[in-house]
C-alpha cells in the first residue's frame, strides 16, 4: 500500500472555482510528546527520572506481592508549550509539565492502578500498595535487572522543542497570519495557534523489558473568519504530526492556509442539503473518520472480550466487498497517530482488520490478547501515567481499491461528497455512528454541482462496510490533527482513505416537507 | 491543609515576582480519586490515586502566560516559574493584558456552599463492593443481558489561590457517583446499551443503588428493537437529561472571546429578544450543592447570579476580563457555573400528550454547531410518540436547523429538572424541526 500522504487532491466544482480540501481539527487534546535526544540515554532511570534501577525493582516486587500475571511502571515527563496570535499579535502563552508514573497490576481481567508525582522511594512504594490491592494471591517473581529494548526510530528528531524558543515560533505565526489576511478582503480575523510537545516514556515490565520512547508532537491550526455584508463565516485548518520546527515549511503553511480559506468563503454560497438516505462519496483523507467510527472502536478488543461490541462474532465473516481492506497501523513515520512502542511497552505495528473484505483481527492489549490466546497487537494506549491503558486506534485507513475518483462521481445521480470533518462518534453495540461534515458537495446526474455544509451524517458500521460499493486508487492519509477519546482517555490518532462510495446513509438536513 | 496549599502558592508568586514577573496569581491543587468496577459479577478494576498541581499566571512588562506543572518539587517547581517568566517576556506586548482589578474581587458572598461531605473520605472498599454487588445483582440475571458493569466514582479535591494583587481564595469538595452500564443482545449482531448514574458532593441524596441499576436497566430494554424514524417535519420532545446538553450547545457562543473573535451568533443579541419567551437562563454559582457552585471564578470575580436570558431577552453574555476590555464589554465572568433553566408546570407525560404526535429524543450521537451561524446537525436516539405516549424506539435519524432559529421555536417547558449536571434543564418541546431518517 502506498500512502500519498501529503499529497493534497483538489477537487474543482463544475462552475466554481473554488476549491476545498480535506482536512480537520477536534478538540483540544491533551498535547502530549518528545525528544531530548535520539541516543537511549545510558540511563534513563537516573537521566530522565532520577529513579535508579534498584528503586525501580524494588518497586515492581512491591507491586507484584500479592500476585501478578502482567505489571508495569510507566514513567512519563511531558513538556507541552501553546502560542496564540489572535488580533495580529502573539500576546498569550502556555506552557505545561506532566510528570509521574502509572502502577498498574493485572490479574485475569481485573485490574489495579495507582500513580504518583513524586517519584521517590516511599511515594512510589505507596502507590504499589494501593495498586496490588487487587489481588489477593501471594508474591510472584520480578525482576531485578530491565532489559533495555532497542529505541525506535520513526520520529527521531535533530532540535528538540525545548530548544526552539518562543523567538522562533513567533515569525511563523505572523506568516500564517500574513498568508491568510492576503488572500481574500473580506478577511476579517486570522487567529494561529500553536502547540508543541516533547515527551520521554519509560516502561519497565514484569517480564523485564525496559522500554524508551522519545514521542514529539507538533500542531498548527489557523482559523479565519470573514464577512461579507451582514453575514459572518468561519472556518478552519490545521496540520500535525510528530515532527520538528523544520518541518514548518512556507509551502506547507502556504498549503493549510489555502486549505482554510477556501473552506471559509464557500461557506458563503454552501446551503445544507436536502435530508434523507441518498449515496454518499467520501473523499480521500480526512474521510478516514469512517473507518474510525464505523469499525475501527467496535474492533478494539476490549469491547469484543466482553462481548459488548457489534463485531464480536463476526470473525471470519465476509464483511464488505473483496476490494475493502482495513488496516491500523502505528509504524508510519512520523504521523501523528504513530508510535514505537505502545503504552503496555509492545512494538507497535501493523493490524489488518479487514481483509479483503473478510474480518480478521481485533487491536489487542495484553489483557485481550491473553483471553483470546493471542499475540498482542501493540494497540495497549494511554493518554498519559494516570491512566491504565486499554485498546486504541493509531493511523487507521483503507487501502486502495480499483475504481477511479472520477468512476465513482459519475456514478451517483443524487447524493453528496463529503470533504471536511469535525468529529464522529459511534455507539458500539448497536453499532450506529456519526460524523460531521464541514464541507462538501451535491453530487447530481453524475457531476458535483454546489457546496454544502454542516451536516451530520448517520450510519450504521457493518451495514455501511457492506455498503462500500466503490473504493478508488487514491489512499491517503490527512495530515489533520484528530485527537480520539476513549472512556475518558484521549490520545492522538491518524486516519486515512481513498475516495469510496457508500450507496446509502442517512445524511441530516432541511427542505423537509 | 489549606493554609498549607495557601503558603506554597504565596511562595509560587514570590519566585515570579523575584523572577520578574510585575504581577502573578498562582494555584495549588490536589485531589483524590477513588475508582471501583464490577463486571458481571467480579471486581474488573480498582484505581486510587493522589495528585497534585501547581498552576501559574505571570504579567511582566505587558505581557501575560499561563503555565501549569505536577512536578512540585522545590528546587524544580523555582526553575519552571523562573522559565514562566522568561516565556512571558518573549511575547508581544498586549495593551488589554491586566491582572483582574482588585474591586472585582470585593463582594464575595459568605456563604457555605456545602460542597464538601466528610462522610465521602470515609468510604470503605466493603461499602464500594456492596454498591457495585447491589447494582450488578439487578442486571445480572436479566435473560438478554450481554455484560453490565458498575461503577463508583469517588474523591476530594481542593485548592488555594493566591494573586499579588491581594486574592486570596480556597476551594474544597467531594464527590461520589455510582452507577451502571448494561449491555443486551439486540436483533442479530446488534446490542443496545445505555447505562445511568446518579452523583454529588454528599452521599445522603443519592438515591438507593438498587434504584439507579434499574433505571439504567430500564433505559437499555426500552432501547431494544430500535429502527430508524421517518424523515420528517415534526415536534421534537428534549428529555430533561439530553436537554442539559442542548442547552450547553446553545450557550457554547455566548461569550466575549467568541463574539471579539466573530465566531458567535450571539453577537449583537444583548437586549433583543432572540429567543422564544418561554427560555430563561440564570447562570448561578451560589446553589448549595451545587456542581458548578463557587464562590469566585477563575479570575477570582466574586460569583453572583447573572441573567444570561430572560423570557427569551438576552441578558448578559459571559464576560472575563481580557476579552470584554477588547469588545467594550463589562466583565461579568469568562465561565459558567450552574445554569439554571426556567421549568414549566407540566410534567414529562404531559408535555408528551400535548405534543400528540412527533420524536421524543432521548440522548445525542455526536453532530455539532457552527458558533458563527448557529449552525447545527446531530445524531439522535429516542423514541417515536404516538397518540401522546411514548411510542416505537428510534435511532440512526439526525435532527438539523439552527440553534437560534430552533430556540426561537420553543413551545413548552416541563417541571422535570434533570439533577445530576451543572445544566439544571427540564424536558424541552420545539415545534417544526427537522428530521433526516429513512
Amino acid at each position: 500500500m502506498t500512502i500519498k500522504r501529503r499529497d493534497f487532491l483538489r477537487s474543482v466544482a463544475a462552475g466554481s472555482a473554488i476549491v476545498t480540501m480535506p482536512g480537520f481539527l477536534s478538540g483540544c487534546g491533551i498535547q502530549t510528546a518528545t525528544a531530548l535526544s535520539s541516543a537511549t540515554p545510558e540511563n534513563p532511570f537516573m537521566d530522565w527520572f532520577g529513579v535508579d534501577q534498584a528503586t525501580t525493582a524494588r518497586v515492581m516486587s512491591e507491586l507484584t506481592s500479592r500476585g501478578a500475571d502482567t505489571a508495569d511502571l510507566y514513567f512519563q515527563h511531558s513538556r507541552s508549550n501553546r502560542l496564540t496570535l489572535e488580533d495580529g499579535i502573539v500576546s498569550n502563552a502556555n506552557s505545561g509539565i506532566e510528570q509521574g508514573v502509572g502502577l498498574r497490576v493485572v490479574i485475569g481481567e481485573q485490574t489495579g492502578y495507582a500513580f504518583t508525582e513524586d517519584l521517590t522511594l516511599p511515594s512510589m512504594l505507596a502507590a504499589a500498595r494501593t495498586a496490588s490491592a487487587i489481588a489477593s494471591g501471594s508474591q510472584v517473581v520480578a525482576p531485578q535487572q530491565f532489559n533495555p529494548q532497542a529505541m525506535g526510530d520513526l520520529y527521531t528528531t535533530a532540535v528538540p522543542w525545548a530548544a526552539v524558543g518562543v523567538d522562533q515560533k513567533l515569525p511563523v505565526m505572523k506568516f500564517i497570519e500574513q498568508t491568510a489576511k492576503s488572500r481574500d478582503p473580506a478577511i476579517e480575523k486570522v487567529a494561529v495557534y500553536w502547540g508543541d510537545a516533547d515527551e520521554r516514556v519509560m516502561i519497565a515490565t514484569l517480564d523485564g523489558k525496559l522500554v524508551t520512547d522519545h514521542r514529539p508532537m507538533a500542531r498548527v491550526t489557523v482559523v479565519v473568519t470573514a464577512k461579507k455584508g451582514d453575514e459572518t463565516q468561519t472556518g478552519y485548518s490545521n496540520i500535525a504530526a510528530r515532527e520538528e520546527f523544520s518541518w514548518f515549511t512556507e509551502e506547507r503553511l502556504s498549503t493549510m492556509v489555502d486549505e482554510a480559506v477556501d473552506r471559509t468563503m464557500i461557506q458563503f454560497e454552501a446551503r445544507r442539503p436536502p435530508a434523507g438516505e441518498m449515496p454518499v462519496i467520501l473523499a480521500s483523507g480526512a474521510s478516514g473518520i469512517l473507518l474510525h467510527e464505523a469499525i475501527g472502536h467496535g474492533m478494539e478488543a476490549d469491547f469484543n472480550r466482553k462481548g459488548t461490541s457489534i463485531y464480536s462474532d463476526m470473525i471470519g465473516k465476509k464483511v464488505a466487498e473483496p476490494f475493502v481492506t482495513v488496516v491500523d497501523q502505528a509504524d508510519i513515520p512520523r504521523e501523528r497517530g504513530a508510535l514505537n512502542y505502545d503504552d503496555e511497552g509492545n512494538k507497535a505495528g501493523r493490524t489488518v482488520m479487514v481483509e479483503n473484505g473478510i474480518l480478521k483481527s481485533y487491536l489487542h492489549d495484553q489483557i485481550s490478547a491473553k483471553q483470546y490466546g493471542l499475540k498482542a497487537t501493540g494497540s495497549g494506549r494511554r493518554e498519559s501515567y494516570q491512566y491504565a491503558p486499554m485498546p486504541r486506534m493509531s493511523c487507521t485507513f483503507m487501502e486502495d481499491g480499483p475504481h477511479t475518483k472520477d468512476e465513482i462521481i459519475a456514478a451517483v445521480d443524487h447524493g453528496i461528497i463529503c470533504e471536511t470533518y469535525t468529529n464522529g462518534q459511534v455507539q458500539i453495540g448497536a453499532g450506529d455512528y456519526t460524523f460531521y461534515v464541514k464541507n462538501g458537495w451535491l453530487v447530481e446526474g453524475g457531476k458535483v454541482t454546489a457546496p454544502i455544509k454542516d451536516v451530520n451524517i448517520i450510519g450504521n458500521g457493518p451495514e455501511s462496510l457492506k455498503r462500500i460499493t466503490m473504493v478508488a486508487n487514491d489512499a491517503r492519509l490527512d495530515t489533520g490533527g484528530w485527537t480520539c477519546g476513549k472512556n475518558g482517555q484521549s490520545v492522538p490518532v491518524s486516519q486515512g482513505i481513498p475516495t469510496v462510495l457508500v450507496s446509502n446513509m442517512t445524511v441530516g438536513g432541511e427542505n423537509v416537507s | 491543609m489549606s493554609a498549607d496549599l495557601q503558603n506554597k502558592a504565596e511562595h509560587a508568586v514570590r519566585i515570579a515576582q523575584a523572577a520578574g514577573a510585575s504581577d502573578a496569581v498562582a494555584s495549588i491543587s490536589q485531589s483524590r480519586d477513588v475508582t471501583f468496577e464490577y463486571r458481571d459479577g467480579a471486581l474488573e478494576k480498582v484505581k486510587d490515586t493522589t495528585s497534585q498541581g501547581l498552576a501559574i499566571q505571570v504579567y511582566a512588562a505587558g505581557r501575560y502566560s499561563s503555565h501549569q506543572t505536577t512536578d512540585l518539587n522545590a528546587e524544580r517547581m523555582k526553575s519552571f516559574v523562573a522559565e514562566a517568566v522568561a516565556i512571558t517576556k518573549a511575547l508581544e506586548p498586549d495593551e488589554f493584558r491586566e491582572i483582574t482589578p482588585p474591586e472585582l474581587f470585593e463582594g464575595r458572598a459568605e456563604i457555605d456552599l456545602d460542597l464538601v461531605d466528610p462522610s465521602v473520605a470515609e468510604i470503605s472498599r466493603e461499602q464500594r463492593l456492596a454498591w457495585c454487588e447491589a447494582i450488578d445483582a439487578v442486571a445480572t440475571d436479566h435473560e438478554k443481558v450481554v455484560s453490565a458493569t458498575a461503577g463508583v466514582y469517588d474523591g476530594s479535591q481542593k485548592s488555594a489561590t493566591v494573586s499579588s494583587n491581594g486574592f486570596t481564595g480556597s476551594e474544597e469538595s467531594t464527590y461520589c457517583w455510582y452507577g451502571s452500564s448494561i449491555t443486551l443482545m439486540d436483533q442479530g449482531d446488534k446490542r443496545a446499551e445505555d447505562g445511568f448514574y446518579v452523583g454529588g458532593p454528599h452521599i445522603e441524596t443519592l438515591p438507593e443503588a438498587t434504584l439507579v441499576a434499574s433505571t439504567a436497566l430500564e433505559r437499555v430494554l426500552s432501547r431494544l428493537n430500535s429502527e430508524k424514524g421517518p424523515t420528517v417535519k415534526t415536534s421534537m420532545v428534549v428529555d430533561s437529561r439530553a436537554a442539559a446538553s442542548l442547552i450547553g450547545r446553545l450557550l457554547g457562543p455566548a461569550s466575549a472571546r467568541r463574539v471579539q473573535q466573530g465566531q458567535s451568533y450571539w453577537a449583537d443579541l444583548v437586549g433583543e429578544q432572540a429567543f422564544s419567551d418561554k427560555l430563561t437562563i440564570i447562570d448561578d454559582p451560589l446553589i448549595k450543592r451545587g456542581f458548578g457552585s463557587r464562590l469566585y471564578d477563575s479570575e477570582g470575580i466574586a460569583a453572583k447570579v447573572l441573567p444570561i436570558v430572560e423570557n427569551g431577552v438576552v441578558r448578559n453574555l459571559y464576560v472575563d476580563t481580557y476579552y470584554g476590555r477588547k469588545a467594550g464589554l463589562e466583565p461579568t465572568t469568562g465561565t459558567s457555573s450552574n445554569r439554571r433553566i426556567q421549568t414549566g408546570d407540566q410534567s414529562l407525560e404531559q408535555l408528551l400528550s400535548a405534543v400528540g404526535e412527533g420524536v421524543y429524543v432521548t440522548s445525542w450521537l455526536g453532530g455539532n454547531a457552527d458558533s458563527t451561524t448557529g449552525d447545527f446537525s446531530l445524531g439522535i436516539r429516542g423514541h417515536m410518540i404516538d397518540n401522546g405516549e411514548i411510542g416505537r424506539p428510534v435511532g440512526e435519524m439526525n435532527v438539523t436547523g439552527n440553534l437560534r432559529d430552533l430556540f426561537g421555536q420553543l413551545e413548552m417547558v416541563g417541571n422535570d429538572v434533570y439533577p445530576y449536571s451543572s445544566t439544571l434543564s427540564p424536558s424541552l418541546v420545539f415545534a417544526d424541526v427537522d428530521f433526516s431518517g429513512a
